[in-house]
């Protein structure tokens, strides 16, 4: 028995790799559930019904894939060039903040150009966030993984202070929240009385866009040379620092609209609970879809189908929702294993 | 089979039986028998992939054999069987192996690397003094002389080769098995080397020298076999056979004799003038280096690796800024430091290292062949790529240039070695460059593609380019260079017309003797 | 209060080596992971699965030193994970390291909602106690700053000791160096480049384990959702400051644990005109500083992050 390297990697394979990982995961999730003494296949179907079970699931599971999508781009454009933005969530703040900045009023203009301005704002905080680290992975070599990741506590710190400081709800009765957005900047939502909005719509753009850019274009193919070798793409020509600072740029802004997204879009105004974790979450989703653009929306909607259904099959027979966290993570490692399914064949002999 | 043989007669040590290894379709090693006897020099010759490492890791326990078995005399001289793919039982065994790059670790002393692991991982406190009263009786003894306190980062690469030696010789290995040891000495050194296994021999030592190189399994071994395909072809006495043969049988075929037309060399395209780069330690890579190359010309560059050739490379990929002096090209500055711009400014560049420098693995061969093209017109609009017409380009350059592979759409980390090459000279001759740096263009490839190489460069040389060969293969160098200059420590020296330098010239020079002192001492 | 002043406090110090300590272990555990050439991203949550596993079984009637050690056995479990990942089947350290963190930290929370679903708040345990090093407390001021502190600060102080001597004057402390330098070199020695590796992540995760639990058995005494705060992230960078030297991560964590203190009373001397979220992120901005001051002259071990496979060179 020996592993060989696959020469190509069939598209049936490319499919069922991540599907067995998101399988294998959710066999391993029946542990705990077995634990809990609850039924695991009770268990599952509540999960399901939870997230997809009616129109209200369903919304509510779109509207959770939203941010999951952007994040989950941002994870990928970044871990395809190599460039290992864990930043998400501070990304995701700065972006949340930007637009509750924006959006609360400050300036009055019509929703036609407040929108397109919160969108924009919000991504460049995002990408300026991400600015620090890649300046100085690529000026000083200090390596991006520890700062993006400790940039997160500071962010979210200093969306504290605003919050409780200067951008404090007057009409919050104390709470730390900013100001509700204003009409005009607050994203119009897809589907009336439900929480899914624009946002669904412009997260698949994006993925679009991204996957458009990465197979098609100049700068995808810098990225992908960057990423795969950046002393042969050096060698060549290729502006490696540009290429590097260009992907940490996108990648930052995509994060920076997922926090655009849940404060214009969906809660209205910004708190410090906006985010369970949608950065980290969104480095799942980026590698189950193996950091390829366009499935990055179905492994996002898959992530939001756990964590939706799993709240829901919290309530309703007791077993702590971290289940969902549990599962994720799961399917992050088991989904590891499973590119090893497509990068070699284990040939028996 | 029993598994202590009867003893062994006429005093074997090693002997192979049947060995068979395969890599998916490729069979690296077909059925191969050995056999090695004390105190004798055996010469494994074959040529870059007819399988020789690929035997030796399998009797090192880097590989396991599919097929076949590995018998090792024991202190009592009975030939028993080595258990496959464990370094530590072959080590057990007595058999010591040198690498052709060598296993050391260079945050570690040359003493550290020697007696890594020949203690046992749970004592308490290594044994620092016994140890050092062996080795300094070891090096009297075998006359291999390193300061062991020195870090393996600052010591020559003949020194490690002989710390490298003496790893071996403490495990009390009785077979040492060398993996083409001269690839990197000067030829000077390489007579200090064949005198230090003479010596060892005679003192019972058994010896397997992996090499491609004729001459010196001519002047080293007893006994030669001869690898070709992954199977034993020859067993000769090295007395009984003379260098051409081996060649032949080597090779399996008449050897094309690669042969450099004359031509008289043109204007000058590029001057180096006094060009300092500076490098580790504060020691120059690149000090005072000046030379001229002409069209219709090679220069090859001679030396012991890590006396600057990285840095001389380097400069002309536009991957290094000298600290002083100028290049100019066709009469006008060059703008150093920028890959591109030496792309743009029409250099063709070959990387030493061409899986790491030379292509993107993971990319396909089409877009490895757009790589420094791809914001050329031909290939790009408007920010776009245009795949159609990189693919047509590719198709052609994998047919003009016959690189054996499944289509342009195949990852380029299947290729092998040879193909890699081509890839590469494909990339680099399709732009008809004016100057070309070939750094290495022929290590690690069989022959085939070897000649293939020489032939693409001396077309471009007629075609009028002007080529830096950089080169640690003597040989190559001789036979396609017009002129050849000899760096060591960062100082190039003048290049010579190659028909008036010899290679003991050139190997005293390699060790640092001026141009007149090296001539005046080979004569 | 002036700066110097507090500065001279027997009680500032005493304070700092306590802030240290965690990160003492984090930082050794990362440190054996790393000079073994495999990054352990795994350490935030590890050290989190390493905090509750060790206060869960103490409340669950364990004696302290059973807890720690319970603890400690979660991390190895969480470390042969990483190990076996990262190793033979060479996958992602970065992507890896990250999973273990979600996993480590989202099975250390359910277990937590599992055995306790519905407590108003977290139960407190008795933890270890401060006691008096004879003789070493008496030396002034330093005495009563290091040596009046508990038992997991002094297992900090001899695991460094150990750390240092197991890696530079031990036969296993040469090979793991190897390993983590050139696996190649170390594998024609005859030693188990995979096994080594596995092992000392296993262990270095072990002390990561220990790290966390002395928050909650010895500093806090009970068990809260994202108590770890950064902390492991903290001991990566602070791996790079200390050059990969177990004396130097030591210097490393106090003088961390020095300015956290130094914040703390900053805070309380300056309390109500600086918002407090501007203190609480200094520690962040200076890890990211000690960063930025020391990656220039980082030697990494050379093998760090390059996945081995046998035979292949």
């Amino acid at each position: 028995m020996r592993l060989e390297t696959r020469t190509r990697v069939p598209l049936a394979l490319a499919i069922a790799a991540p599907a067995g990982a998101v399988v294998l995961a959710l066999l391993l999730a029946a542990i705990p559930l077995l634990w809990a003494e609850v039924s695991v296949v009770d268990a599952y179907v509540l999960i399901f019904k939870g997230a997809l079970g009616s129109r209200l699931a369903i919304t509510e599971t779109l509207s959770r894939a939203t941010p999951l999508i952007f994040t989950g781009l941002a994870a990928a454009v970044a871990f395809r060039a190599k460039l290992w933005n864990i930043g998400g969530e501070g990304q995701l703040y700065i972006g949340a903040l930007t637009a509750a900045a924006v959006g609360t009023g400050a300036i009055a203009l019509p929703s036609a150009v407040m929108i397109p301005m919160v969108l924009v704002l919000g991504a460049l905080a995002g990408a300026l966030l991400m600015l620090v680290p890649t300046l100085l992975k690529l000026r000083l070599g200090v390596d991006e993984v520890v700062t993006t990741l400790l940039l997160n506590f500071v962010v979210l710190l200093f969306v504290s202070m605003m919050i409780e400081g200067p951008m404090k709800d007057p009409m919050g009765m104390g709470w730390p929240q900013s100001a509700p957005i204003v009409d005009e900047a607050t994203l119009p939502k897809l589907i009336a009385r439900t929480r899914v909005h624009v946002g669904l719509i412009l997260a698949i753009l994006a993925g679009i866009a991204v996957w458009v850019m990465t197979q098609r274009t100049i700068w995808g193919f810098e990225a992908r040379a960057v990423g795969a070798s950046s002393a042969a793409a050096r060698f060549a020509g290729m502006p490696v620092p540009r290429v590097m600072l260009r992907v940490g740029l996108i990648s930052g802004a995509l994060a920076g609209l997922a926090g655009v997204g849940e404060v214009a879009g969906l809660k209205g105004y910004l708190t410090l609970d906006l985010s369970p974790g949608f950065g980290y979450s969104g480095i799942v989703v980026a590698m189950l879809a193996q950091l390829n653009a366009l499935p990055v929306i179905v492994a996002a909607l898959f992530v939001a189908v756990v964590f939706v259904g799993a709240d829901f099959m919290s309530r309703a027979i007791g077993v702590s929702n971290y289940l969902a966290n549990l599962v994720v993570a799961t399917s992050l490692l088991t989904m590891l294993l499973a590119s090893l399914a497509t990068r070699y064949r284990l040939r028996l002999r | 089979m029993t598994a202590t043989e009867a003893r062994a007669p006429e005093d074997i040590v090693l002997r192979l039986r049947g060995i068979t290894k395969r890599f998916g379709a490729l069979v690296a090693n077909n059925a191969i028998d050995l056999e090695l006897r004390r105190g004798a020099i055996l010469a494994l010759l074959g040529e870059n992939g007819a399988g020789k490492t690929t035997l030796m890791n399998i009797l090192f326990g880097h590989y396991l054999a599919d097929e076949g078995e590995v018998l090792v005399a024991d202190p009592g001289g009975a030939l028993t069987p080595l258990r496959g793919g464990s370094p530590s039982a072959a080590l057990a065994a007595g058999i010591g192996m040198v690498h052709q790059h060598f296993t050391l670790a260079d945050n570690l002393t040359a003493f550290d690397n020697i007696i890594l692991g020949t203690q046992s991982l749970f004592r308490p406190w290594a044994d620092r003094r016994s140890a050092r009263r062996k080795l300094d009786e070891l090096m009297d003894g075998s006359g291999l002389r390193v300061d062991l306190d020195a870090a393996i980062g600052v010591l020559s690469v003949g020194e490690r080769q002989r710390v490298e030696i003496l790893k071996a010789l403490y495990r009390g290995a009785r077979i040492l098995i060398l993996d083409e040891p001269t690839a990197v000495l000067t030829p000077q050194e390489t007579d200090r080397l064949f005198e230090t296994l003479h010596h060892l021999v005679a003192q019972g030592l058994s010896i397997v020298f992996i090499s491609h190189k004729l001459a010196e399994v001519m002047s080293v071994s007893q006994r030669v076999v001869v690898l070709r395909a992954g199977a034993v072809v020859a067993d000769l006495i090295t007395d009984e056979t003379d260098a051409a043969h081996l060649a032949e049988t080597m090779v399996g075929r008449a050897i094309p004799q690669t042969v450099r037309p004359e031509m008289a060399p043109g204007e000058a395209i590029l001057v180096l003038d006094k060009v300092c780069v500076p490098g580790a330690h504060g020691r120059p890579a690149l000090s005072d280096a000046s030379l001229t190359l002409r069209q219709h010309e090679i220069l090859g560059i001679a030396g012991v690796s890590g006396n600057g050739q990285v840095a001389l490379s380097n400069l002309i990929c536009g991957l290094q800024t000298p600290e002083s002096g100028t290049v100019t090209l066709h009469e006008q500055a060059v703008a150093l430091g920028s890959p591109a711009g030496m792309v743009a400014a029409g250099i063709g560049r070959i990387p030493e290292d061409r899986l790491h420098d030379g292509v993107v693995g993971d990319m396909a061969v089409w877009e490895n062949l757009a790589l420094e093209d791809y914001r050329s017109p031909a290939f790009c609009q408007a920010g776009f790529i245009r795949g159609g017409a990189a693919r047509a380009h590719a198709r052609r350059a994998i047919e003009g240039f016959d690189v054996r592979c499944p289509g342009p759409e195949a990852a380029t980390r299947l290729l092998s070695g040879g193909n890699v090459q081509k890839l590469i000279l494909a990339r680099v001759l399709t732009r008809d460059p004016n100057v070309i740096l070939a750094n290495q263009p022929s290590r690690g490839l069989d022959i085939g593609a070897v000649t293939e190489v020489h032939r693409r460069l001396l077309e471009a040389r007629g075609r009028g380019a002007g080529i830096i060969l950089i080169s640690e293969d003597l040989d190559e160098l001789l036979t396609l260079s017009d002129r050849i200059a000899v760096l060591h420590r960062g100082h190039l020296s003048q290049a010579m017309p190659t028909e008036s330098v010899t290679i003991r010239q050139l190997g005293l020079m390699m060790a640092g003797h001026d141009t007149e002192t090296a001539a005046h001492d080979a004569a | 209060m002036d700066v110097i002043e507090i500065l001279l406090t027997v009680s500032f110090w005493a304070a700092a080596t306590r802030i240290a300590t965690p990160l003492i272990f984090g930082t050794l555990g990362e440190l054996i992971c790393e000079r073994a050439g495999v990054l352990n991203l795994g350490i935030e949550g590890i050290m989190t699965a390493g905090a509750m596993a060790g206060w869960m079984a103490v409340y669950q009637g364990a004696d302290l030193w059973s807890g720690v050690l319970f603890a400690a056995a979660v991390g190895m479990i969480f470390g042969l994970i990483h190990g076996i990942f990262t190793v033979p089947l060479g996958l992602s350290q970065h992507v890896t390291g990250l999973g273990l963190t979600l996993l480590a930290t989202s099975l250390a929370y359910f277990t937590y909602r599992m055995i306790l679903p519905d407590v108003p708040s977290p139960p407190r345990i008795e933890p270890f106690q401060p006691f008096a090093i004879p003789l070493l407390s008496e030396i002034p001021f330093i005495g009563p700053a290091l040596f009046k502190q508990t038992a997991l600060t002094y297992l900090a102080f001899v695991s460094v000791v150990v750390v240092s001597l197991v890696l530079y004057k031990t036969p296993l402390g040469l090979a793991l160096r190897a390993v983590g330098e050139n696996p190649a070199a170390a594998e024609a020695q005859g030693i188990d480049v995979y096994v080594m590796r596995i092992g000392a992540v296993m262990v270095g995760s072990g002390f990561m384990a220990i790290g966390g639990a002395f928050l909650t058995m010895s500093a806090f005494n009970a068990f809260f959702f994202e108590m770890i705060a950064g902390r492991g992230w903290i001991c990566i960078a602070l791996v790079v400051f200390a050059s990969w030297r177990p004396g130097k991560a030591l210097l490393g964590a106090v003088l961390f644990g020095a300015f956290d203190a130094f914040q703390v009373r900053l805070q309380q001397a300056l309390g109500g005109d600086v918002p407090y979220q501007i203190f609480l992120m200094l520690p962040y901005v200076f890890s990211i500083l000690a960063l930025i001051v020391m990656s220039r002259r980082a030697a990494y071990p050379k093998a760090l992050m390059v996945p081995y496979r046998k035979g292949e060179r």
